[in-house]
Formats: structure tokens, C-alpha cells, sequence
């Protein structure tokens, strides 16, 4: 049993170690995706019927598309937020500290640093679940305009990595469950809300919308909306930059947290 | 065999000026299994911590299978077995998917996994819970499968943070049979341990450790021969330090007073066994010194519960 160790381990580029931590998360989800499903496509499937149709026959038109088509694409974009941040956070939390299931994954060859970067990873590619059931939905109830909508989804991984990664600075400064309620009360909800996922931001006034405009939630609605209603999208490269600007500097700063947290 | 496989130098760790590994220096060698005994905030957990690289040491140096760390921590941790004092397996998990998940973080492929488990389940006797999923195991199964978890990499050390801490007495017996199997094979073993018998029995040799400080190390039979006398006697009873102050006082004995009774430490028992012959009323016991006097009497009998 304890002989010579005969099959050494394959080195792994430092690049690729997160990605045991996401297939661990995969594996788990695979056990729960019945349920985990029904909510992806349930939740969306009522907002829509019930938003898209009852409000949408109050409001009609909203910026030059029914609101059904302008309500979806918004959803998408704040269901990949919704998905990511509570993966990051809730999820995330009991791995870490009640789990200790991060514990156990450090005191292998992985880093911290891998152990965030995987957890990110997942919650992103969870986030695609939920924008994907939506794209599904929609389109079932014809409120996608044009095959661009397949480019929405990569968008929806990009918005998901950067919320997970903004939730991941919380989760690491968080001492219990109920810290969680200051993140999604002060910084989620509010995106959620004046992001332009439910009316346009120009509805808003002056000063909520320069707030509107640095967040970024609203660059992800820029993007995904026109590519799923049928639109061609403007400053696209600006609007990806600032998700992936949010998602890079916020996951540094996750990671040094979170080693200090973990490795002290 | 013999080779060093740690090594640690003059090792501190402050935190917020308080020491709590405080300038220790030890070997460990290749094959032997060593134990770290001490009481709760001696210590130990953070100079084990140190010892696989996950807290930076203030000062000192760590060599651990010829790997520095921190520095060279992750490669080194490809070589080593860790099984936590609380287990942290995988809860959503079955006992083989714990054991497969986690031989991938050692970027372990899957076939080689699959072979590797199956030994490892018969040296746990897990075979048969295989599939099971963790909610149907027992307390002493989920320490084996913490322990064979550690095994997966085929390390070359194996540490151990209170490895039977909660355990009923047949799971303890089961748990020190496969480590000594492990050394018989040749692992190197690093414990940590509340349970002086356990150190007695497993450790070639231990240190037992206070205040972030080594005070002696040794073999447990050593340390016992060194500190202790060869008998200890513990009385107790009525009236009894009268009895102390008229009649055992003249016995040649080492006397501690613990709680309402006296323990006599001496290398000729029999005047004292005599001497109690008088007084049916008391309840004696006569035993050989072992370990836990020896930990008692270098760390103090005060309470940690900190």
C-alpha cells in the first residue's frame, strides 16, 4: 500500500488546476438537475407569461419592440446575475465554512487561488443554464427575433464570470449566511432594477442613469438584447470590456481575500 | 529509508505578537512514525498547518521530502496525505466518488483512479459501501474513508490531526491496525494525539509540545523512564491527608495532590502498597507510569479549554 509511489502525478499546467473544482460542482449539480431544471425553466417560464403578457398588454411597445421581446432579454441577462451571485455566495459559503469542503480540496496540490477560479468558473457556467432555459422559453413563446440570439449565450457566461466573481469578494469577507442579505439588498436587487432588464434606463432620472451606467448589469442587457431580439449591437467591445474588467479585477481581489481568509 | 522526510529549523509563527510556534526545530525520518502531544493551543495544528505549507511561517525554515516550503508547497503536497482532525469528505457524494473527485485534484486519471480505489476499499473494508452515499456510514467508517481519501496519491508522509478523536473503542482498534500497516509498509506517519495510549502505541517516537515550545521528545518508553518514577500509586478517601501526613510521608515518593485525592510516584512500591493494607476504607490504584504522567507533568494539570 505504501510502496514506492509508482504512478507519480501528471503535472497539471497551473493554468488548467481549477477545473477539478468545477467538475466537482458539475458532478454535484448532475445529481440535482431534476429539480435544479424545473426552477431554471418554471421561474422564468411564470415572469414571462405573467409579466410579458399581463403587463405587456398594459405597456405595449417599449423601446420600438413588444415588451414580451424586451422583457426576455432583459430576464436573460438578470437571470445569468441572480444564478452566478447566489452560486458565489450561498453555495460558495457552505463549501468553504460549513462544508469544509475547500479545506479538504487546499490541502492537495491546489492553491486557493485554484479553488476560487474553479468555484467562478462553475458559477459562471451555472449562470448559462438558467439564461439558456430562458432563451428556450422564449423562443417558445416567440419572443426571440433572430439566430444572433445563439451569441447572447457566451455574453451570458461573461456577465455570469463577472458576478460570481463580484459575489466571491463577499463570500470571502462574509461571517455568516446573513451577511449575504446586505450584498443582494444593496447591490444585486438594485442592478436588477435600474439596469434596464424590466423598462429602459432612459425612463430613469439623469443621476440613476450615470448609475446605471457604470454598473454592470447594464452592459450585459447592451449587448444580449439586440443580439436576441434581432438587433445589431453598438460598442460591443466596450461593453464586454467592462464585464470582464469587473470579473478580473473583482476575482484578484476574491483571491487575495480568500488566501488571507484560508492561509494564515 | 532513513533519509529525512521533514526537517524544520528554529520555526516561529507570531500572530499579533503572540508566539504560538515559538523556535522548534525536529527530524523526521524516513519510515518512523512520529507523534505530536499537547495540550488544546499548544500549537500543534498550526505548526502542522506551517508543515504543509498553508500558513507562512514568521521565521524558520521547512524542508519536507526535499521540498522548501512554503514555497514548494504544492508539488510537495502531491506527495503527502493529509487526514483532518474534523472530516471534510464530500456529503453529496458516494464513498467511491469521494475517493475519485478527490484523486483528480492530485491530477490523478480516471483508470488509474478506478484500480487505486478498489485496493483502497479493501484496506479500509469499505468494499462493501462502495456506492453508498456518506448519510449511511458510520462514525468509524467515515474516518477510514478520510484516511484511504489521504492514500489516494500514494503518499510518502502521512499526516494525521487526531486521527481517532470520537471514536468508539473497536473503530480506534481498526483505525491503529491500518496505520500500523501503513509503517510496516514503510509510510512515514505524523500524528497529532489527546490520546496518550494511542501515542504509546503507534509512535516510534513523540515530542510533546506547550506554549508554541518542544519541551522533550523521545520514545514514549524513554520520556516515561526519564520523568517518572517506575510506579504510580492514586489514593483517595476519607481523611486522607492526615493518613499522608502520619504515615505515607515517611515512604521515599514523589506526592501530587489531584483534585481530592494524592497520586504517589515512586520506584519501590511495596512499603507504600503495605501501608495502604491498614486502610480497607480508601480505594487505591497501583499502576505502571506511562505517558500521560509524563505529559502531565511537563504541560501541568490546568485546564485549556480555550
Amino acid at each position: 500500500m505504501a510502496e514506492a509511489p509508482v504512478d507519480s502525478p501528471r503535472t497539471v499546467s497551473r493554468a488548467w488546476r481549477w477545473v477539478p473544482v468545477w467538475r466537482r460542482n458539475l458532478l454535484v449539480w448532475t445529481k440535482l438537475a431534476v429539480p435544479s431544471l424545473i426552477g431554471h425553466f418554471g421561474e422564468p417560464l411564470l415572469y414571462l407569461l405573467a409579466l410579458g403578457y399581463g403587463l405587456g398588454a398594459l405597456v405595449g411597445r417599449v423601446a420600438d419592440m413588444p415588451y414580451l421581446f424586451f422583457l426576455a432579454s432583459g430576464i436573460f441577462c438578470s437571470s445569468a446575475m441572480m444564478t452566478s451571485s447566489f452560486e458565489a455566495t450561498y453555495s460558495a459559503y457552505s463549501r468553504m465554512a460549513v462544508q469544509k469542503t475547500w479545506e479538504a480540496i487546499i490541502s492537495t496540490p491546489l492553491s486557493v487561488t485554484d479553488v476560487v477560479i474553479g468555484e467562478v468558473m462553475w458559477a459562471a457556467t451555472k449562470s448559462i443554464f438558467s439564461a439558456g432555459a430562458i432563451l428556450l422559453v422564449a423562443w417558445a413563446l416567440g419572443a426571440v427575433g433572430a439566430w444572433s440570439a445563439i451569441l447572447a449565450v457566451p455574453v451570458a457566461l461573461l456577465a455570469g464570470f463577472c458576478f460570481a466573481a463580484m459575489a466571491m469578494v463577499i463570500t470571502a469577507v462574509a461571517r455568516s449566511y446573513d451577511f449575504f442579505l446586505y450584498y443582494t439588498t444593496l447591490v444585486v436587487t438594485p442592478m436588477l432594477l435600474i439596469c434596464g432588464v424590466f423598462f429602459p434606463v432612459s425612463q430613469m432620472p439623469a443621476a440613476v442613469q450615470s448609475l446605471a451606467a457604470v454598473l454592470p448589469l447594464s452592459h450585459a442587457v447592451a449587448v444580449a438584447r439586440p443580439l436576441i431580439v434581432g438587433d445589431v449591437p453598438v460598442d460591443v467591445a466596450l461593453h464586454l470590456g467592462v464585464l470582464a474588467l469587473y470579473g478580473t479585477a473583482a476575482l484578484a481581489l476574491a483571491c487575495r481575500l480568500l488566501k488571507k481568509r484560508l492561509d494564515a | 529509508m532513513s533519509a529525512s522526510v521533514i526537517r524544520t529549523r528554529a520555526l516561529t509563527k507570531v500572530y499579533a505578537g503572540d508566539p504560538v510556534v515559538d523556535g522548534v526545530s525536529v527530524e523526521v525520518r524516513g519510515g518512523e512514525c512520529w507523534g505530536l502531544l499537547g495540550p488544546n493551543g499548544a500549537g500543534k495544528t498550526t505548526f502542522l498547518r506551517m508543515l504543509i505549507g498553508r500558513v507562512p511561517p514568521t521565521s524558520g525554515d521547512i524542508e519536507v521530502l526535499g521540498h522548501a516550503v512554503p514555497d514548494q508547497a504544492s508539488p510537495m503536497r502531491g506527495l503527502i496525505g493529509v487526514v483532518p482532525q474534523l472530516d471534510n469528505l464530500d456529503p453529496d457524494f458516494t464513498v467511491t466518488e469521494n475517493l475519485v473527485t478527490y484523486g483528480a485534484y492530485f491530477g490523478l486519471g480516471r483508470n488509474d483512479l478506478l484500480r487505486r480505489v478498489q485496493e483502497l476499499l479493501e484496506f479500509a473494508e469499505l468494499g462493501h459501501k462502495a456506492e453508498a452515499y456518506l448519510s449511511t456510514l458510520s462514525g468509524g467508517m467515515l474516518r477510514r474513508l478520510s484516511l484511504i481519501r489521504a492514500l489516494v496519491n500514494r503518499p510518502r508522509l502521512l499526516i494525521l490531526d487526531e486521527p481517532t478523536t470520537g471514536l468508539d473503542p473497536q473503530a480506534r482498534q481498526l483505525i491503529w491496525q491500518r496505520l500500523r500497516r501503513l509503517k510496516r509498509e514503510g509510510m512515514t506517519l505524523v500524528l497529532t494525539t489527546h490520546y496518550m495510549e494511542e501515542a504509546e502505541r503507534l509512535c516510534d517516537r513523540v515530542t510533546i509540545m506547550d506554549h508554541g515550545r518542544f519541551l522533550d521528545a523521545g520514545a514514549p518508553r524513554d520520556l516515561v523512564q526519564k520523568h517518572i518514577e517506575r510506579h504510580v500509586v492514586e489514593v483517595n478517601g476519607e481523611d486522607l491527608q492526615r493518613w499522608h501526613d502520619t504515615v505515607a510521608a515517611r515512604v521515599d515518593a514523589r506526592t501530587e495532590r489531584v483534585g481530592d485525592g494524592l497520586h504517589y510516584y515512586l520506584d519501590d512500591e511495596l512499603p507504600l502498597l503495605d501501608a495502604l493494607k491498614d486502610r480497607s476504607d480508601f480505594s487505591f490504584l497501583h499502576r505502571p507510569a506511562n505517558l500521560e504522567d509524563v505529559f502531565l507533568r511537563l504541560t501541568g494539570r490546568d485546564l485549556r479549554d480555550g
